[in-house]
This record gives structure tokens, C-alpha cells and sequence, in this order.
């Protein structure tokens, strides 16, 4: 099982490189001069040289890149041209408020989409079913800015429950950190929620026809049981897999949601940067991003290992 | 009788699958349910299991275990039996057994089920009846996972799972279709050991004529979800008396005598929408004559031995034809 895990690592290993070959070249096909963006300003060609040099431009790509991935590998992704911060401290600060969000819509989308996916799929073609499936294909379908909108309306505007934006750590204070996040957390989360549900309700269709769940009631185990046990253990493979790379795309997809509740994290920090070419930043959260997703999947491809008894032993 | 089913019906929507059956079975006796794919025996079996609860299934009948009513038409009517005093196996052993649990857990599921025993205590019972089927090394393959084990391995395991609450009564479906000749010998002895051991009483449900010879003390022919000759194994191999059952025996070959192509039923077992009106077996049946268009009764031929024809006994009515 090591033996795989290693391979898995290994793997990963090239991929990684070949993004950063990708990341550094897209920044360099991107239309504006960041050096122009720097000089302010100032047009004088002997200084734009200048910034030229000490930025190390003039230098041949593959020199730029190797300088640049020997930085990367030591935690240094650059500065930033606009604030002139190092790029791995501006990333450090605002990934956790960018995780804390994920964290809180995965668990919202769990705590929804499972249970209403076994559900809807142990009462398949009854009235709960559909009205399950209507409800997740909704949350699939309604645009995350359209329905963040509408709570910030309706939650904070008119009823006033809820703050509308902005940002508390949980450590400082945890109810007003929750407060905060709830909102934009549900936003994320629902679209999340309507697909776990529907490959759940799926999965467990699939499993819940398997011999194996006959034996199980067979053996005069309860039928509560039988679904829970027998059914969910083998339908939750698939489920944990997916769920591990939707995280993936749930940080993508936090983008717009920070923006709609103007949270600092990543997504804001990546957005202002693109906006204001500052092409370190970028590049740097486009890493991170790209390595992040890469883990998540193989920590998808370990768990899906270590839940399945006929890889584990091999 | 241990198990007595009156007048069984199971419809699948508006499809009537099994029609009018009974079944009975005494402590300690082997009765062998026969009949082509379609014929109606294994849905027979899972609805005296309760294990039928798909939705739109409609089970009607009376029936009676060991001298109690069992109410078959509802799923949870045989539940508190289920596993414990009426236990059965499949014919797929590769694929009745949850990949995702060990084996001795699964075993030791049954135990815990139905008596209240401390996990110990029920991983010892587990213990105790893998080593009575036949399975080496039971500790380590307590330990094992399902896919670590043989088809007949997991037979076995099935076999001790189905008995590790000592049943009255165990229905075997098909039990070693799936598996080698070498290996299904070893499973049919060891169902007829433990038989005899415990005075269980068995329900074999089976299409291979050779199979039930060997096994069943009674015998019932299905066809096409009715019961079509039922009696003990010698009247029904030695005198068969419904035409079907004549079909089946021609198609055995045999070892001795001269050489002669196998006979067959001509057709197939017509699908439940399409039924023929009267007796069923009357579109194939070489006999077949106007009066076959009304329902013939199953009526008793000798004693035990019954048969749902309406020219039965064969010789008397024919001949030399039969």
C-alpha cells in the first residue's frame, strides 16, 4: 500500500513542473509591460532599462524560469510589483480566510447533500425523491452571485441577521467569525451540496441492487442498518472521491463569492491582482493553486485506496 | 411440517409471476424446487424469505412455520425469522459477500442480529461454524476480506453464515451453479452433512436434474410460476407423470444404453405478458389437446404424488405413447 501511495507522490511530482513550465510562460505571452506598470510615470527609457536589468528581464527564459522555480521551491514566489511585499507572505495571510470559507461550505454541503442522496435514493420514484432532486438541481443550477445577492437582501438588508461583508479571523472572535461566513459558506456550498446528492443518490441506486445488501437482509439484519452499513460503506468510495476533488474547485469557484461578500482572501487577492497586473501575485496564486489541487487529488486517490480493501492489501 | 406455503401468488405489477403454489416441508427433509430459468423457483424462494420488497411487488398466500402463521405479503411479516430460524444462500458467491467487511465480522453480524451475545462471544460462535464447513485456517481468514477468498471459500463462508444461529430451515438457491464440478460435489456434500447433523431441513432450489438426485428426498417441478408434478425423488425420476417433467428427464444424458441425441423441451418458458390460456406447458407439450385451453388441477396420481395434467397418469391415457 506504501508501495502505491509512493507512486501516487511520484507521479505528481512532473505534473507540478509542467504547470510551473505553463504558469510561467502564460505570464509572459500576457499583453501589458509590468515594468511599465511599475515605472509610474516615469517613460524615461534609461530607467525602464534600468528596472529591466534589476528585475533580471533581459536575462534568456529558460535563465527567468529556473531563477524563478529556484525561488518558488523555497518559499520565495517574488514580490509584489504593486505593494512590494514578498508575494509568499501576501498568499500566507489570505489562504486560511479562503480555506476557513471552503472548510464551512464543504461541511454544509456534506451535512446536506449525503443524508438527502441516501434518502432520496432508499425512497427512489416517491414524492421525497423528487422533491429532492428539484431541490438539488436548483442548488446546482441558481448562479452563486445571483443567490449571494439575494441573501445579502434579504438576510442582512431587511431582516438585518447578518452581516453583509467583511472579515473576522476565529480566533479573534468565533461566533462573529461565523457570524460573517455563514452566508457566504451556505452560497458556496449549495452547488456543492446538489451534486454530492446527486452522486450519492446515484452510488447508493447502484449499491443498494448489489447481492451483498440481499445477504445482508437476509441475515435478518435491519433494514436501517442494512442501508446505513452495508449500502453506505461501499457507496461512500466513489462519494469521498469526488468529494476531495469538488474541494478542488470549491476554492476555484470561492472566487466570486469572496467577491460578492468583499472577503480578503484568495480569490479577492487574486482578482485585485489581475486588475492591477501584478503579474507576481498572480503567478504565485496560480501556483499555489494548481499544487493545491494536485493534492487534493491524491489525498482523493489515497482515501479511495485506503477505503478499498482489495487495493489496500496489494 | 415444518414450513407449509398454501396457495402462494406474486405479481410484479400487473404481471402474475408465481400462481397457486404450495410447498411443504418437514424437519429434516430436502425438498428440491426444479425448473428452467423463468419458471418461477427463486421468486418462489425470496418471497418465503421476504426478500421481495422491491415496490410494486404483490404477494399473497398463507403460510405457516413451525406451527406459527408467517405472514409472507409483507416484507417485514418474516423479518424476526430471517437469519435466524429460515436462513438461505445464493447461487453468486462472489458477489453475496460485502467486499467491505471482513468475514469473520459478517459472520459474526448474524450472531449479534438475533442473540444478545457480547462481540466475543459471537466471534467465537463464527469461529466454531467456519471450522464446521470446512474453512482452513478459520482465524486468519477471520481476518480476511472477502476478495482475498475462492468461489468455494466464499461458498463456504456463505454456508456459515446462513448457519451460525443453528436455522430450522436453510434455502439454498442455486448454491453451486456458480462454481467448479470438483468444488460444487464438495458444497452439496457438505449441505447434505450438516443437514443430517442438525435434522435441518433443507429447500434446494436448482435447474440440474443430477443435482437433486443426489440431494432431495421430494422433489417439485416448476413451470412457468405453477408447480407442475410434485412428489417423492423416486416417483418423480422413476414415473414421471406431467409431460414437462418427461422433457426435463429426456434431456439428461445418460451413460449406459445406446447412443441417442438428446431430446429437449422444444420452445422456451413463455414470458409472464404472454401466457397461454389453461395449462401453460400446452404450447410446447407433444400431448397437447383442446381440452389443455382449461386450467388442469394439480391431482394426486399416487400417494404424494401429484401431477397438474389433465391426461396424467400418461400411460393409462395414451399408451404406448408415453
Amino acid at each position: 500500500m506504501l508501495n502505491l501511495f509512493l507512486r501516487r507522490v511520484l507521479v505528481a511530482i512532473p505534473t507540478i513542473l509542467l504547470i510551473s513550465v505553463f504558469v510561467f510562460a502564460l505570464q509572459k505571452l500576457l499583453p501589458g509591460d509590468p515594468v511599465l506598470a511599475m515605472a509610474g510615470e516615469e517613460r524615461d527609457p534609461v530607467a525602464l532599462a534600468a528596472i529591466r536589468e534589476q528585475l533580471g528581464l533581459n536575462d534568456p527564459l529558460p535563465v527567468q524560469y529556473f531563477r524563478w522555480l529556484a525561488g518558488a521551491l523555497q518559499g520565495d514566489l517574488g514580490t509584489s510589483l504593486r505593494t512590494g511585499q514578498p508575494v509568499t507572505q501576501l498568499i500566507v495571510q489570505k489562504l486560511p480566510v479562503t480555506l476557513q470559507l471552503g472548510v464551512m461550505a464543504l461541511l454544509i454541503a456534506l451535512v446536506i447533500g449525503i443524508p438527502a442522496g441516501i434518502i432520496s435514493a432508499v425512497r427512489k420514484g416517491t414524492v421525497t425523491d423528487y422533491a429532492a432532486n428539484m431541490v438539488a438541481l436548483s442548488g446546482m443550477s441558481i448562479p452563486n452571485f445571483w443567490l449571494g445577492i439575494m441573501l445579502i437582501m434579504l438576510v442582512s438588508v431587511r431582516w438585518q441577521l447578518l452581516p453583509a461583508s467583511g472579515y473576522v479571523p476565529p480566533t479573534q472572535d468565533f461566533v462573529q467569525s461565523m457570524r460573517t461566513m455563514i452566508m457566504p459558506a451556505f452560497v458556496l456550498g449549495t452547488g456543492l451540496a446538489g451534486a454530492l446528492m446527486r452522486h450519492t443518490r446515484s452510488s447508493m441506486l447502484g449499491v443498494l441492487k448489489q447481492d451483498y445488501v440481499r445477504t445482508a437482509r437476509a441475515k435478518g439484519v435491519p433494514e436501517r442498518r442494512v442501508v446505513l452499513k452495508h449500502a453506505f460503506r461501499n457507496a461512500l468510495t466513489p462519494i469521498v472521491t469526488l468529494t476531495a476533488l469538488l474541494f478542488g474547485e470549491l476554492i476555484a469557484g470561492a472566487v466570486l463569492t469572496e467577491q460578492i461578500f468583499t472577503i480578503p482572501g484568495f480569490g479577492k487577492l487574486v482578482v485585485d491582482a489581475v486588475f492591477t497586473r501584478d503579474y507576481a501575485v498572480v503567478q504565485g496564486v496560480v501556483m499555489v493553486t494548481a499544487v493545491g489541487f494536485i493534492l487534493m487529488n491524491l489525498v482523493a486517490d489515497m482515501l479511495y485506496i485506503l477505503l478499498n480493501p482489495r487495493l489496500r492489501s496489494a | 411440517m415444518l414450513l407449509r406455503v398454501e396457495d402462494l401468488q406474486v405479481a410484479f405489477g400487473a404481471t402474475q409471476v408465481i400462481s397457486g403454489v404450495d410447498l411443504a416441508v418437514a424437519a429434516g427433509e430436502t425438498l428440491a424446487i426444479v425448473g428452467e430459468s423463468g419458471s418461477g423457483k427463486s421468486v418462489t424462494s425470496l418471497a418465503v424469505m421476504g426478500l421481495l420488497g422491491a415496490k410494486g411487488v404483490r404477494i399473497a398466500g398463507r403460510a405457516e412455520f413451525d406451527g406459527q402463521p408467517l405472514d409472507l405479503t409483507r416484507p417485514g411479516g418474516t423479518a424476526k425469522l430471517r437469519g435466524d430460524q429460515i436462513a438461505m444462500i445464493f447461487q453468486e458467491p462472489m458477489t453475496s459477500l460485502n467486499p467491505a467487511f471482513r468475514i469473520g465480522d459478517q459472520i459474526a453480524e448474524a450472531v449479534l442480529c438475533h442473540r444478545s451475545v457480547s462481540e466475543v462471544e459471537a466471534k467465537g460462535r463464527a469461529l466454531d461454524i467456519m471450522r464446521k464447513v470446512g474453512i482452513s485456517a478459520p482465524e486468519r481468514r477471520m481476518r480476511q476480506y472477502p476478495h482475498e477468498l475462492s468461489g468455494g471459500m466464499r461458498q463456504r463462508v456463505m454456508i456459515a453464515m446462513a448457519l451460525v444461529n443453528e436455522p430450522q430451515l436453510l434455502i439454498a438457491d442455486e448454491p453451486t451453479t456458480a462454481l467448479d464440478v470438483t468444488i460444487q460435489a464438495q458444497i452439496l456434500d457438505l449441505i447434505s452433512r450438516l443437514q443430517r447433523d442438525r435434522g435441518m431441513a433443507v429447500v434446494f432450489i436448482t435447474h440440474d436434474l443430477g443435482v437433486v438426485a443426489q440431494v432431495a428426498h421430494r422433489v417439485a417441478v416448476m413451470y412457468a410460476g405453477r408447480i407442475a408434478e410434485t412428489g417423492s425423488v423416486a416417483q418423480v425420476f422413476d414415473d414421471p407423470q406431467h409431460p414437462y417433467t418427461i422433457g426435463l428427464l429426456g434431456s439428461i444424458p445418460s451413460l449406459t444404453g445406446p447412443r441417442t441425441r438428446l431430446t429437449t423441451v422444444p420452445g422456451s418458458v413463455p414470458s409472464p405478458a404472454e401466457m397461454p390460456q389453461g395449462c401453460r406447458f400446452s404450447t410446447r407439450c407433444p400431448f397437447a389437446q383442446p381440452k389443455c385451453a382449461q386450467q388442469p388441477l394439480l391431482r394426486e396420481i399416487a400417494a404424494g404424488h401429484r401431477a397438474a395434467c389433465h391426461f396424467a397418469p400418461l400411460e393409462l391415457n395414451f399408451g404406448a405413447a408415453a
